[in-house]
């Protein structure tokens, strides 16, 4: 407790306001329409999923609400994919501070992400406008689990973040590996197609997707916000005793690569 | 005990630090791979070497050194930017280090948001900073510019405001690393005299300089690193000294056939000639106990505001029995292209028998990374004789001897 203490000092949170702060003002510096591109790339991918996944190859049969649903699904990835990235180059890129100042490490990666999730709160603004033209079955219940869900899938990009930012100062490679496992996690994640699917094809390859926390909380939100039909832990297994997995999986990875990450992080400014 | 540690600004305790340093920098696993086979990719090389110090609070002190002596690792040891592989350091307060011109700026921001982010860097809040920032930008004398992008300011102009921040955000414990190569001469000027002012509010500053005038100057105590080590601790006096004679004796080492060559250096901005007189005659030998002159002839070949010329007598064994330049009696000189001057110091003969040589030089006090202008060795010598006595003592001075009877 001393210790989140100190990491949420005044001087600290100061720091990482401005830090936040910086990031977003330069991120959409010199372009017309600024701060919107954040909100029109996940429409933009959107759109062309739903184009080519409902209206060509009808994957969606039966999926009530599917554009509030695919929305959803897309912004979620997308919020995991823009946080990790970032995180993961946030020490190599401020570097040339790193070297000058001392800083705490981890207020780097931490503003990384969190511009990443302020992207995501606002995504969601346009969620809430197509859920209220579509009208889809929003759970009572969402206003309370939603919050939770996405600090659950922020605390699990935070953990992959402290890890590959602390490899990338050695082994930019991973930068690239980094770029292909998101690849291939947006396909082995059920974002554009039903998870419904899946099982009926195999019930336990849908119980191992499941366990990946980003799908669990896309699953989960979809929901909480869109329709009963969306597979969650409990539809799968049988029991919500199972959350435990990926609970579990983020909480330990949140430990040990926080661990890794201080641990590496004496040696950055040598290594950089 | 506990009165002395609250005085303490920060103390180094036996603190070593070495960096593993990869023989072909790889930053990819290929590379990483094909370096596994084949052992180490690496060498240790050692930088600092058990080194334990205090600074005092309300202290200035300088850290000298060559270059790659380990200076700005120690320096940013201090800072915590690097961590010690061995011992232990201990800040007391909050230090605003100024490493290598400055906060990590970014030039894609106004002068104004650059100050509020490299306050929060430093560790003050936005409201902290806004206490702070008339004086930084009044400092840095950059009113008009501080809505403009930093990339559209001059390098000397984003030094300035750098330097600002850093002395203007008025921490405990101020860590200056070469920060007399800031700015234009005015600017440079205002700088020596803020040190002044924080010398006189009892500010902790520790100064990493390669200028000993501005290290003897501000200075009380000093520190001097060679290959890693501390070869001694004193006076900035004593220590600028000690770091001015380690290149003394490498111009030494090199020159040691031709110290006459020295002498007249075409390029020289400066001609220095110098001979000693003995009332008003040249004299190659000093009897002792009289008094003597050393004269120093100059032609100028540029416009110099504060030229201080300085002489040292060296005895057979190379120890600088004597030294002084014009700052200390007359001040600093002004000479103008092709003007002539002739400086002459007269001193008493207090040396024993033996052989002594007279070095010169001239340094412009107006350039602050002390542009030496002429270093001439052996630029004159005399012999001192007739001293009746076998003591192998340094000085002779007047003295008498009497023996009372009780």
């Amino acid at each position: 407790m001393e210790r989140l203490k100190r990491v949420f000092s005044k001087k600290n949170r100061a720091l990482l306001v401005e830090l936040v702060r910086t990031d977003f003002k330069l991120r959409y510096q010199d372009s017309v329409l600024g701060y919107l591109w954040s909100l029109l790339k996940p429409l933009f991918l959107f759109g062309i999923l739903f184009v080519v996944f409902d209206v060509i190859l009808k994957i969606s049969k039966g999926i009530p609400y599917y554009p509030v649903y695919l929305l959803l699904g897309v912004m979620l990835w997308n919020f995991f994919g823009e946080a990790t990235r970032q995180g993961m180059s946030s020490i190599v890129s401020r570097g040339d501070l790193l070297r000058k100042v001392k800083l705490p490490k981890y207020i780097v990666v931490f503003s990384a992400t969190i511009s990443a999730l302020i992207n995501l709160i606002l995504n969601l603004i346009i969620v809430i406008i197509f859920i209220i033209i579509i009208g889809s079955e929003v759970k009572p219940l969402a206003v309370v689990l939603i919050p939770v869900l996405f600090v659950e899938l922020y605390l699990f990009s935070l953990a992959i973040s402290f890890y590959l930012s602390a490899v990338n100062v050695k082994y930019r490679d991973v930068s690239h590996i980094w770029d292909v496992v998101l690849q291939a996690g947006f396909y082995a994640t059920p974002i554009i197609y039903p998870l419904q699917v899946v099982a009926d094809y195999h019930p336990g390859v849908a119980k191992i997707l499941l366990l990946n926390p980003v799908a669990q909380v896309i699953q989960d939100a979809r929901y909480l916000l869109t329709t009963d039909q969306s597979l969650t832990m409990g539809h799968v297994f049988g029991s919500g005793m199972y959350y435990l997995v990926p609970i579990i999986i983020v909480i330990s990875s949140l430990i040990i690569f926080g661990r890794f990450f201080k641990k590496k992080s004496k040696y950055f400014t040598e290594d950089l | 005990m506990s009165t002395k540690k609250n005085n303490v600004a920060i103390n180094i305790n036996h603190v070593s630090k070495s960096f593993r340093l990869p023989h072909e920098r790889y930053s990819g696993l290929k590379q990483r791979a094909l370096n596994h086979k084949r052992g180490k990719g690496f060498e240790t090389q050692e930088v600092l070497n058990d080194i334990s110090f205090d600074i005092q609070k309300g202290e200035f002190f300088g850290i000298v050194g060559r270059n790659g002596s380990g200076k700005s690792t120690l320096l940013k040891l201090m800072a915590g930017i690097y961590s010690p592989e061995r011992g232990g350091i201990t800040v007391n307060g909050t230090l605003v280090p100024f490493i290598e011109l400055g906060v990590g700026f970014n030039p894609e921001l106004t002068g104004r948001e650059n100050i509020y982010l490299s306050g929060s860097l430093l560790g003050f809040s936005r409201k902290d900073m806004e206490a702070k920032y008339d004086a930084i930008v009044e400092f840095a004398e950059l009113e008009r510019f501080m809505d403009q992008k930093l990339k559209n300011y001059s390098s000397g102009m984003q030094v300035r405001l750098a330097f600002s921040i850093a002395i203007r955000a008025e921490g405990d414990i101020l860590l200056l690393d070469e920060v007399l190569a800031v700015g234009d001469s005015a600017f440079q000027q205002k700088c020596l005299n803020y040190f002044n002012q924080l010398k006189r509010e009892k500010k902790t500053v520790i100064l990493v300089s390669h200028g000993m005038a501005s290290v003897e100057r501000f200075c009380d105590r000093a520190l001097l690193l060679e290959q890693g080590k501390i070869v001694k601790m004193g006076s900035s006096v004593e220590i600028a000294e000690l770091y001015e004679s380690l290149f003394l004796d490498d111009a030494n080492k090199k020159s040691s056939q031709n110290t006459k060559s020295s002498k007249q250096n075409s390029n020289a901005k400066i001609a220095l000639d110098a001979y000693i007189t003995l009332d008003d005659k040249k004299v190659t030998a000093v009897a002792a106990n009289k008094r003597f002159t050393i004269n120093l002839e100059l032609v100028s070949k540029v416009n110099l505001d504060s030229a201080n010329i300085g002489i040292n007598i060296r005895d057979d064994l190379e120890r600088v029995v004597f030294s002084t330049d014009t700052r200390m009696k007359v001040g600093e000189i002004a000479l103008r292209n092709g003007e002539k001057k002739k400086i002459k110091i007269t001193i008493d003969n207090y040396y024993t028998n033996g052989n002594y040589t007279v070095d010169a030089h001239v340094v412009n006090e107006g350039s602050t990374d002390d542009k030496v202008l002429i270093r001439c060795k052996g630029i004159t010598e005399f012999q001192v004789k007739g001293i009746i006595m076998h003591a192998h003592s340094l000085f002779h001075p007047d003295y008498k001897t009497e023996v009372e009877s009780l």
